[in-house]
């Protein structure tokens, strides 16, 4: 199957998703609610521990990197009740691309993340966060976290089509997430974690996004926190870009697998 | 048109298919009866290129399913037991969404959406209300429509009608059989004999995920004895006197005690129901109910291999596996 054909039934499939969300709004409600929570908590509860004004400069990066990781367990979601409904057998008994149904997935789902962006940045103004670059680099910080979206979506839906039912795709899909946003540079500076986490969270994907962010929004660490080093810290932009790159071409090749799999056997 | 040779299939320790063989001329409607179970929906799914067998060939409108997937899809449509329609978008999205992905332009769908929208009566809902809040007949329907956007030579119809109310079975029904009158190959699954009788040209019976019959409605009904009595006792009849005035005319006859109901082949149509009842009034015994009827699968059943139909436990084995489920309670 050609890439202009994944690409052509791939809209077609976003489209219909598109659609879906646009009629059912409240499934929105957790991609809002969530990152205007964690920005409050981290900001108010623990932030004045780790330096109040200050951490809220660079709380924005790190609750950006965050919510559009969680925001994968929507693609999960969305792909496991389509399997489960039937829909998905059949689109596997068209004539369409084998990569079409999950390529729409992971492409309407940017429409999720877009909005939870939206929100993370008003949120942020609301507690003070400002931009202190310029406008090209603050257009590649969007354009690395829409390519950051869409490549982590599709280890949403490698889940969704390997776990096959919505519950177990819910559960399945959050809970990688903890350890993954939690041990990086999300939050506290990769280096404040200790001996082998501190290497995890200084190679963590999660931290080069959030890395990418701040510099390309000049948002400074706290004056009391370690300054991160290393090369993944040095080529953030860089760095997580290879990120996006690695874990579409991983995650894509490996979900569609499982597509053709699903009841092949 | 369809060309089954010997497929199986086998799910652990259970033999979904063994060995089942098939051909649908061209044009022609193919019934393929059976339990929950039998082996209808993993044929089914071999036909769509959603499984493939262990072992053997099925060859859809020229190519092989196994083999040549995108072929036999390009030219096979394919309407489920239980409708796969997107409850968020309209019919009319739906099927717009349908054509489109088999490679029609946006334009050609839409005008072809609207069309089979008026003829699956639909043109009212079309438009104004999404998938989700149709009527189960209503998605049957527009499941239908979906599996004929394309004008596709060959149609798979799994349990077309199972979970549906009479009104909507009829309105399948006339669906399928306009879809029939076009020259469309079709082969669709029932459990119903009568559901076969009414819509197809020619009937397998598939039992164990083997073949077991073929024939017309007609041959099938001969072979388990043609048409059947039913008597019903009024309550308090005297059974014993029944069954022996029953037996008196000629027939055999089974008596369910607890139902007070007397079941036989008929010897001789009309004419036999009128010598029963003659020797039931002679007897003294009071009947509530009568009638003369076409014999139920289970009864095809029971001539064909001795056993009643048994429904066993899983049919589908393919993922996922609460659909499975879901589907036999829906059949259930």
């Amino acid at each position: 199957m050609s890439i202009a054909g994944a690409i052509r039934d791939g809209g077609i499939v976003a489209r219909r998703n598109i659609l879906g969300v646009r009629r059912t709004p409240g499934a929105l409600v957790t991609g809002v609610a969530q990152p205007i929570i964690f920005v409050l908590i981290l900001a108010f509860v623990f932030g004045g521990a780790l330096g109040g004004d200050d951490y809220r400069q660079f709380l924005i990066g790190g609750i950006l990197a965050q919510t559009l990781t969680f925001n994968s367990s929507f693609t999960a979601v969305y792909l496991a009740k389509d399997l489960q409904t039937g829909l998905i057998d059949r689109f596997r008994a068209l004539p369409m691309s084998r990569v079409g149904v999950i390529l729409g997935r992971t492409t309407s789902d940017l429409v999720t993340s877009v909005i939870s962006i939206l929100v993370i940045v008003a949120c942020g103004f609301a507690i003070g966060w400002r931009l202190e670059s310029n406008v090209l680099q603050i257009v590649v910080v969007f354009l690395l976290l829409l390519l950051y979206a869409f490549a982590i979506s599709w280890i949403g839906a490698f889940i969704a089509m390997t776990a096959r039912s919505v519950e177990v795709a819910q559960s399945l899909g959050l809970l990688w997430l903890f350890p993954v946003c939690f041990i990086s540079g999300a939050f506290v500076s990769a280096d404040m974690l200790p001996g082998p986490l501190r290497v995890i969270a200084e190679w963590n994907p999660v931290t080069a996004v959030a890395t990418a962010v701040r510099q390309g929004f000049g948002n400074e660490a706290p004056a009391g926190f370690a300054t991160a080093g290393g090369w993944p810290a040095d080529n953030a932009l860089l760095y997580a870009f290879l990120c996006c790159v690695a874990i579409i071409a991983i995650f894509a090749p490996i979900a569609v697998t499982q597509y053709r799999r699903i009841s092949k056997r | 048109m369809i060309s089954i040779q010997g497929i199986t299939k086998r799910f652990g320790d259970h033999q979904a298919l063994a060995g089942v063989d098939l051909e649908v001329p061209e044009g022609s409607v193919q019934g393929l009866l059976g339990p929950n179970g039998a082996g209808k929906t993993t044929t089914v799914r071999v036909l769509t290129t959603l499984l493939d067998p262990d072992a053997g060939e099925a060859i859809v409108a020229g190519h092989s399913a196994i083999t040549e997937g995108h072929e036999v899809r390009r030219r096979l449509g394919v309407s489920g037991q239980y409708a796969a329609v997107d409850e968020k978008l309209t019919g009319f999205e739906n099927l717009t969404m349908v054509g489109e992905l088999y490679g029609m332009r946006r334009r050609e769908a839409k005008a072809r959406a609207r069309e089979l929208l008026r003829d699956f009566r639909l043109d009212d809902v079309g438009d104004a209300r999404r998938a989700g809040q149709y009527s189960g007949g209503m998605r049957r329907r527009l499941d239908l429509a979906g599996a004929i956007v394309a004008r596709p030579p060959v149609v798979i119809l799994d349990e077309p009608t199972t979970g549906l109310d009479p009104r909507g079975r009829r309105d399948t029904w006339d669906a399928i059989e306009s879809l029939a009158s076009g020259g469309t190959t079709v082969l669709l699954t029932t459990q119903y004999l009568e559901e076969a009788d009414q819509l197809a040209d020619s009937i397998a019976v598939i039992d164990a995920g083997r073949i077991i019959a073929e024939g017309t409605a007609t041959e099938l009904k001969a072979q388990a004895g043609g048409a059947r009595i039913d008597v019903v006792l009024a309550p308090g009849a005297d059974a014993t006197a029944a069954l022996a005035a029953v037996r008196s005319t000629g027939h055999d006859a089974d008596l369910d005690e607890r139902a007070r109901r007397l079941t036989g082949a008929a010897a001789d149509g009309s004419d036999g129901l009128v010598a029963v009842l003659r020797a039931l009034e002679q007897a003294g015994v009071a009947v509530s109910e009568a009638a003369l009827r076409q014999p139920t699968l289970d009864e095809v059943f029971l001539r064909i291999t001795g056993l009643p139909a048994v429904e066993e436990p899983s049919e589908a084995g393919g993922a996922p596996t609460d659909r499975a489920a879901a589907s036999e309670e829906v059949a259930a």
